[in-house]
């Protein structure tokens, strides 16, 4: 990409950034910066008395390592990511290529490319409630798979690991697929249509045409796509917490990360948050960087 | 009695308009005249967190506010006679979570007039309720937040009344939050016809009485007429009672009404309550938590029922815990106060138990209580006669009290009127199949003691329900659901050890 | 695009054409059944009533819509209010956060200056860390800046939205050729015109998808204006849905709950279906040739 020669105009570069970066420093750096403060302390509430803060040094790092649960909760987190995600992406990415293929012709796409968005319209929380009715002990998932034979008594969705997970997982696929198709979508769309014509007239079949000019040409949207739907999946919280009643049962088998944190808020524990925080940040810096560097190599 | 002249000359002098500074006023004049005699009364109503405040101008303004109510209070007799507390503070603000107390003050509390759903007036005072729901705990932060900036907040922002649970009220018992109802003028002969438990709750650690309330709660067994006809012959109280007598007998009804086909409770969560209120020690013994042995009683017996299928694992109040409130859900029993059997178990449905008045009562193998709320002064208030008169008028008054048993089914905190009504046939549940439960109530309340209760208790019950949930599930066992019992209050309390 | 067709329906690709045609339409009719079953759900539950709904499920809609709607709107809560708190909030957030987004991506994208590589990697660093993580700091600030019950701690901070940003970049790169702005800067506009009158035309289907986005993640958000405000009248929807939930059981209902999620799910639909139909049929101008 050719940068501009004229070099005068670039101060306007910092001009246009005022915005973002005053409102960043304000809203966003200062209470970063008061979080990680206040992991240095201890400092919570215990009923209506205020206890600290009193500087603890690392203490509430090395309670957080010693009780070893947070390797855990981050493993639940990413188990629970990966299994809505992989179907979230594939469907995605066939839809978008579908929707963009014009040889396919196919027909009513306006109606599907604006049905596909509308779980998301749901809030979070309606969404698992509504799950949770329907593959209650005696709801009618329940009943439905007993009258058709397949099994005898109710299967208990809430009390198995793995259904649980599955259950949290299509969620969030559901949820989130048509938000990253119709990103694919315009990724693929932006594609010079020249290319697609040029590999026509040279008879390339439809997955040639999506392996070799599509998917790395698709490689930006597709980063963000994945950067962005790694970080909402770092940040679970919503469908595990409601569907589970804030346990996430079995055993904390679908207990998340935020989920965790979010205990720690229910008794204003600054300093134990403060430091679950900052492993948080950590954790979900060091995975971005993993994605940036396997995706993207020459160039940011 | 210059005092008296102070107040009167300023209640005269300001106009509508000024009616903050009027309380402020006066409140601080009397501190200022005899700060000799004042002395001892601010320093036993003045709250710590008021003297903690840095600024020392504020710390001298706020003990000096801090002290008129328990001033007041002291000749509370005379107050109330001549008017509702005139020169006090002209608004009322009362905190609770719903708005059952709302609707009791509404109908019951003489004078009060609604504006609209969420104000009211009382004489020429504006009574303003600040409803917040208790999910995610947020009644009690939002509570906790206004109260640690009560010492600061103007007068007529100040919390007058707030509401709570018994599973929390030491929480607030015990701190300088909540006033002592002597100084609200309350006597003892005022409440002495009080159920002694429902005082036991408010009573802090070193016996002061802190808050009333115009419910009682005890709880009773609440069977299945069908079932019990069928599998115990019988249907009649005495001869229920037989089964469920103690929980040796409870388990073996429990295996004969699997043989028919139905679930002796609805959850494992339905006993709870039965075992928890049966404890012989507190929850938390010097910063230690503490699992007693009753309690492991009621972990033993539930998870012989999970296992048997005598119960299933839900949550209370989930659909699958009310299934049971249909005869198809074959459920023989719940325990529960007359508030489940009046309000909660559908008997508007047509096809209920409730609605076909299919239920009976009996004392069942324990007493125990369910719920119930708590009206608590609050330090600072600047209304301290009326909020000490909507106490009295609402748990202490036998005739208003009656008016509610009859307009309301609450069974009310006052043994005389209970008494009465259990002997009359006007008070039988038609839900119950036209049985008058109230003499079981009425003896479940005399015999329900919580000597044993803490201010941990709320956290602790559910977490210990939430972990335990696992292990009658089968997803880990005993140990290892108690190891999550203990990380998941000591994530909640810090200050304790589990270990 | 019927000059493509043509080329399509070259050769023996015919039979698998037909077979990749019908293998498409059986898995959008699925997808489609997935995305609309929950709103079938949703009405369903909505028009019955609270010991219906205690029952069990029902595939065949009941009698009490009106009843838990008029039950729902002679309640307590202020349901209009919340609806045009939720309006404001999620429109202003939407048009703040793509506005200024696409600013932050041009000054990126468009300029060459020292710090310009830094500011890229630090944005995206910014967008790593999880709002949960920075609420309690969040709190003790708007609580510092007398901010606490008001709508400025909920809106204002959407203009450092740094996942727009990142999508808006990508797509100015894959679609703005710098070449256009130099033209433009030729023509004698002004830099602030030029982004303006220029920049901002040409990434409408951009624009218009993140609006939507912003539009509806503000709707939905529950966590942070729960945080923020306390009086009933300022309250959004979602706070107000779950108050409604968390009544107690002598007024719980469950019918008015369902009335009232369908209510506040009304309005974004209604956004939505106006936004989306420009971006179905923006769809073709996104193709910059370039």
């Amino acid at each position: 990409m050719k940068k501009s020669k004229v070099v005068s105009y670039n101060k306007w570069g910092y001009i246009f950034l005022i915005p973002f970066i005053v409102i960043y420093l304000l809203f966003q750096m200062v209470p970063l910066v008061s979080t990680i403060y206040n992991s240095f302390f201890e400092n919570y509430r215990s009923g209506l008395t205020q206890i600290g803060p009193n500087f603890v040094g690392i203490e509430n790092y090395k309670t957080i390592i010693t009780n070893g649960d947070l390797p855990t909760y981050f493993m639940n987190t990413m188990i629970m990511w990966i299994m809505g995600f992989i179907p979230q992406i594939i469907l995605s990415l066939l839809l978008g290529a579908w929707f963009t293929d014009p040889s396919l012709r196919l027909k009513f796409q306006g109606f599907f490319k604006t049905v596909i968005y509308l779980p998301n319209l749901i809030m979070a929380s309606a969404f698992s409630m509504l799950f949770f009715t329907l593959f209650a002990d005696g709801g009618p998932i329940n009943s439905m798979l007993m009258q058709m034979g397949f099994i005898s008594e109710p299967y208990q969705f809430m009390s198995h690991v793995w259904s649980v997970r599955t259950l949290i997982a299509s969620m969030n696929c559901i949820m989130w697929f048509g938000n990253t198709t119709i990103l694919l979508m315009a990724g693929m769309l932006g594609i010079d249509p020249s290319l697609f014509e040029a590999a026509q007239v040279d008879g390339a079949t439809a997955g040639q045409v999506f392996f070799k000019i599509t998917l790395p040409l698709l490689r930006p949207i597709l980063i963000f796509v994945m950067v962005t739907s790694l970080i909402g999946g770092l940040q679970m919280f919503d469908v595990p917490q409601i569907l589970t009643n804030g346990t996430g049962d079995p055993m904390r088998s679908s207990m998340t990360l935020i989920m965790y944190l979010n205990k720690h808020l229910y008794n204003k524990n600054y300093g134990l948050g403060g430091a679950l925080s900052v492993f948080m940040f950590v954790i979900t810096a060091i995975l971005s960087f993993i994605v940036f560097k396997f995706t993207n190599s020459e160039e940011v | 009695m210059k005092r008296k002249l102070m107040v009167t000359l300023l209640s005269v002098t300001m106009a509508a308009s000024l009616f903050t500074a009027c309380g402020g006023g006066n409140a601080a004049a009397p501190a200022a005249d005899a700060p000799a005699a004042e002395a001892p009364a601010a320093e036993e109503a003045g709250p710590a967190p008021a003297a903690e405040e840095a600024a020392p101008a504020a710390e001298e303004a706020a003990p000096a506010e801090e002290a008129a109510p328990a001033e007041e209070a002291a000749p509370a007799e005379e107050a109330a006679a001549t008017a509702d507390g005139s020169g006090e503070g002209k608004v009322l603000n009362i905190y609770c979570w719903n708005e059952e107390f709302k609707s009791r003050v509404t109908d019951h509390y003489p004078g009060y007039t609604e504006t609209d759903a969420t104000t009211g007036t009382i004489g020429d005072v504006t009574v303003k309720w600040n409803i917040t729901p208790n999910q995610d705990n947020a009644y009690q932060n939002n509570l906790d937040e206004t109260l640690l900036k009560q010492a600061d907040a103007a007068a007529d922002d100040k919390i007058d009344i707030f509401l709570v649970e018994a599973d929390y009220a030491l929480k607030y018992v015990d701190t300088e939050y909540t006033l002592p109802v002597s100084e609200l003028g309350i006597t003892d002969a005022d409440i002495a016809n009080q159920y002694k438990y429902t005082q036991d709750v408010m009573t802090s650690s070193s016996g002061t009485l802190k808050g009333l309330s115009w419910q009682g709660c005890p709880g009773v067994l609440i069977y299945n007429r069908e079932a019990a006809k069928e599998v115990l012959g019988s249907d009649d109280p005495a001869e229920v009672q037989k089964a469920v007598a103690d929980w040796d007998t409870f388990a073996k009804t429990a295996d004969a009404m699997k043989a028919a086909g139905y679930n002796m409770t609805s959850t494992t969560n339905d006993a709870y309550r039965v075992f928890s209120n049966n404890v012989t020690g507190k929850w938390v013994q010097d910063g230690k938590v503490v699992i007693d042995d009753n309690i492991m009683k009621w972990v033993d017996m539930s998870k012989k029922m999970a296992d048997a299928k005598q119960c299933t694992t839900a949550d209370l109040w989930s659909d699958d815990w009310s299934k049971g409130f249909y005869p198809d859900g074959k459920v023989f029993c719940y325990f529960g106060p007359a508030w489940l059997i009046n309000f909660s178990m559908a008997a508007d449905q047509e096809g209920s138990i409730a609605n076909q008045g299919g239920w009976g009562a009996t004392e069942g193998p324990q007493g125990f209580f369910w719920g119930g709320t708590w009206i608590c002064g609050a330090t600072g208030t600047d209304n301290p006669t009326l909020v000490g008169d909507i106490m009295k008028q609402l748990t202490c008054n036998e005739e208003i009290m009656l008016d509610i048993v009859a307009k309301d089914s609450d069974f009310v905190n006052n043994k005389s009127a209970m008494e009465k009504a259990a002997k009359d046939d006007a008070y039988a549940f038609a839900v119950l199949g036209g049985q008058n439960p109230l003499q079981m109530f009425c003896n479940g309340a005399e015999s329900c003691d919580l000597s044993n209760q803490g201010p941990y208790d709320q956290g602790c019950n559910e977490e210990l329900q939430k972990a335990m949930k696992n292990y009658f599930d089968g997803n880990a066992s005993l140990d290892e659901a108690l190891d999550m019992f203990k990380k998941a209050v000591v994530e909640k309390y810090p200050e304790l050890t589990a270990e | 695009m019927s000059d493509y067709n043509k080329m399509a329906g070259q050769k023996e690709n015919g039979i698998s054409l037909q077979f990749r045609r019908v293998i498409a339409y059986i898995v959008l009719l699925l997808a489609t059944f997935l995305c609309l079953f929950w709103f079938y759900v949703l009405f369903i539950n909505a028009t019955r009533s609270n010991s219906e709904l205690k029952t069990g499920f029902s595939a065949i809609p009941g009698a009490f819509l009106i009843e838990n709607w008029v039950n729902l709107k002679n309640g307590t809560l202020p349901i209009f209010n919340g609806m045009m708190n939720s309006l404001f909030i999620a429109l202003t957030t939407a048009a703040l956060s793509t506005y200024f987004s696409t600013m932050t991506a041009y000054a990126i994208h468009a300029y060459d200056f020292k710090l310009k590589k830094f500011m890229f990697t630090f944005i995206l660093m910014v967008m790593m860390i999880p709002t949960q993580v920075t609420a309690l700091g969040f709190v003790q600030l708007i609580g510092k800046m007398k901010l606490d019950d008001s709508f400025i701690p909920l809106i204002v901070p959407g203009i450092a939205a740094p996942a727009v940003f990142f999508y808006m970049k990508q797509y100015m790169d894959a679609t703005l050729p710098l070449s256009l702005i130099e033209a433009a800067r030729i023509d004698g506009a002004g830099e602030f015109r030029t982004f303006n009158q220029i920049v901002v035309p040409l990434m409408k289907p951009a624009i218009a998808v993140q609006a939507i986005f912003s539009f509806v993640a503000s709707w939905n958000n529950y966590f942070t204006p729960a945080l923020v405000l306390h009086t009933d009248t300022k309250k959004t929807l979602p706070i107000l849905i779950a108050q409604l939930r968390s009544a107690d059981w002598l007024k719980f209902d469950m019918g008015q709950v369902y009335v009232m999620i369908a209510f506040s799910i009304f309005p974004v639909i209604l956004v939505y279906l106006v936004l989306s139909r420009y971006i179905v049929g923006g769809v073709t101008l996104g193709g910059v040739k370039g």
